[in-house]
């Protein structure tokens, strides 16, 4: 009963997220704001984690390719398919529940036990398109940092590739080439896009309507990661089932 | 002047409000006190239209609000300043900012003129250098001064404070006790306080409502409660010896 209650609040909460908009001149600065907390300083960990993933990605599949007719470039190609499907959209998206969920979740939960949100609320501030609005538009940046993350990803494949001696660079390079649907490609920034929108609004919604002191922030903080992360894997299932399946 | 009409609120089962009356003037200090439980703070949140009622009904200046539309509550809210028991600033703003934000969300002043207002107001609650400072660097006596500057600069018609001397100390309670009755005076602007305070009971009461089991005990300003003879009034306010004395000297020296 209260997961459908949490449920129905959620969707309540994106239909009242549009409504009395903020004033212009100060909705652009809460954006540009909010796309330099979110994703301009969420740049250095995707990099990071993209780059040594393509690499674990590239060695895992050469040492498993113990079959001389398999041709080298599979390693390039494995690992392009890999990035580009799953670890660039999913897996980073998954990292940044835990970052910039935690950070979305705490940041506006601290504002409702300080009652900054009443506060707004009592000026005649439509508080959620002031609060969540923002980080929902900023995070429609977001597939720009995941395709930075598929380019060092693959990138990161291939130094592992050639410094590792698992593959050659024409081989590698013949890999990435091979067999390439752009549809895979449109496929992972349409689900890029779906977990921009729930890494905005879930842990905004356990934010916004948390109650207690600094404990249930951290509490909340934790919800919100466990089901933005929960959210993004049934999502990531349903939507590969209806654009791949 | 706002007019509460048999206000009535429950959470669930537990009747919080039980039909509470009274009306708040223009240029006068009104004091909501009672004890904690007694639905002081319920009351001021259905005044400040953050909790709605199930019966009853608030008019500020002879508009019910209840009955007003969203673009016309929204006008209202504009017209209503609030100081908040933690403060409440904005902790990513400075001060010159959170003084500000009204400004920026209600007018159309041009920047240099939100910073002039800004400036005004914030002399006025004698903070004329704190500008540049963030929320976090400033004392609680300081924090409810900037509050007190935010709740103003857009010239309010009503003005309600929640516990503005929780956590300070006696001196600076009363520097913020005189802001409020000389700002509250100054802009002849309905102030509503949800105090516990005694000190501020006897020094800025000009009218004071008492709330017992969220019902209205007793109605009265400083003047008039050292001569009432009402029971749970007499309990609250002079629970300590100090205000029992005071009361005795005051009731001698009048007798």
């Amino acid at each position: 009963m209260k997961y459908l209650h949490n449920i129905g609040l959620y969707f309540l909460m994106i239909a009242e997220m549009f409504k009395k908009p903020t004033k212009w001149p100060v909705m652009r600065s809460l954006i540009l704001k909010d796309i330099d907390d979110l994703i301009i300083n969420s740049l250095g960990i995707i990099a990071f984690i993209s780059f040594f993933v393509g690499g674990v990605v590239t060695i895992q599949t050469a040492l498993n390719i113990d079959n001389p007719l398999i041709p080298r470039y599979l390693v390039g190609f494995a690992t392009r398919q890999s990035v580009i499907l799953e670890f660039a959209p999913t897996f980073t998206s998954i990292i940044m529940a835990g970052k910039v969920g935690s950070f979305i979740t705490s940041s506006i939960g601290t504002m409702r036990v300080t009652e900054q949100i009443d506060a707004l609320e009592v000026m005649g501030i439509n508080s959620l398109n002031y609060l969540v609005f923002p980080k929902t538009v900023a995070l429609m940046l977001y597939p720009f940092a995941i395709a930075i993350g598929m380019f060092l990803g693959i990138l990161g494949g291939m130094a592992a590739s050639i410094f590792g001696g698992y593959s050659t660079l024409t081989d590698y390079i013949t890999g990435i080439q091979t067999d390439f649907d752009t549809f895979h490609v449109t496929y992972a920034f349409i689900k890029t896009f779906v977990f921009a929108f729930i890494l905005a609004t879930v842990p905004s919604f356990y934010g916004y309507y948390m109650k207690g002191g600094a404990l249930e922030v951290g509490k909340a903080s934790t919800t919100a990661f466990v089901w933005t992360s929960v959210v993004i894997i049934l999502l990531n299932y349903i939507i590969t089932g209806m654009l791949l399946g | 002047m706002i007019e509460v009409k048999n206000l009535h609120k429950s959470f669930g089962n537990t009747e919080i409000l039980k039909g509470i009356s009274t009306t708040f003037e223009k240029g006068k200090t009104n004091l909501i006190i009672g004890q904690s439980g007694s639905g002081k703070t319920v009351f001021l949140k259905c005044l400040l239209g953050l909790f709605s009622y199930e019966e009853g009904s608030i008019a500020y200046d002879g508009k019910i609000f209840s009955s007003l539309t969203e673009d016309q509550k929204r006008d209202l809210r504009a017209e209503i300043g609030m100081v908040f028991q933690g403060s409440a600033l904005f902790d990513s703003m400075t001060i010159a900012q959170n003084v500000m934000f009204p400004l920026q969300m209600f007018t159309k002043m041009s920047k240099s003129e939100m910073e002039d207002r800004a400036d005004l107001v914030l002399k006025r609650v004698n903070l004329p250098d704190a500008h540049n400072k963030m929320p976090s660097e400033a004392s609680g006596g300081m924090q409810k001064r900037v509050a007190i500057a935010r709740a103003i600069v857009n010239n309010p018609k009503y003005l309600f404070c929640d516990e503005p001397n929780s956590g300070l100390d006696p001196k600076t309670a009363i520097v913020i006790d005189n802001l409020i009755q000389e700002i509250t005076d100054e802009y002849q602007i309905v102030t509503v306080i949800n105090s516990h305070d005694m000190n501020s009971v006897m020094e800025i009461g000009e009218k004071i409502v008492f709330l017992r089991n969220g019902l209205k005990a007793w109605e009265g300003s400083n003047k008039t409660i050292f001569k009432t003879d009402n029971e749970s009034v007499t309990d609250f306010v002079y629970s300590s010896n100090l205000f029992k004395k005071v009361r005795q000297m005051y009731l001698e020296e009048n007798a």
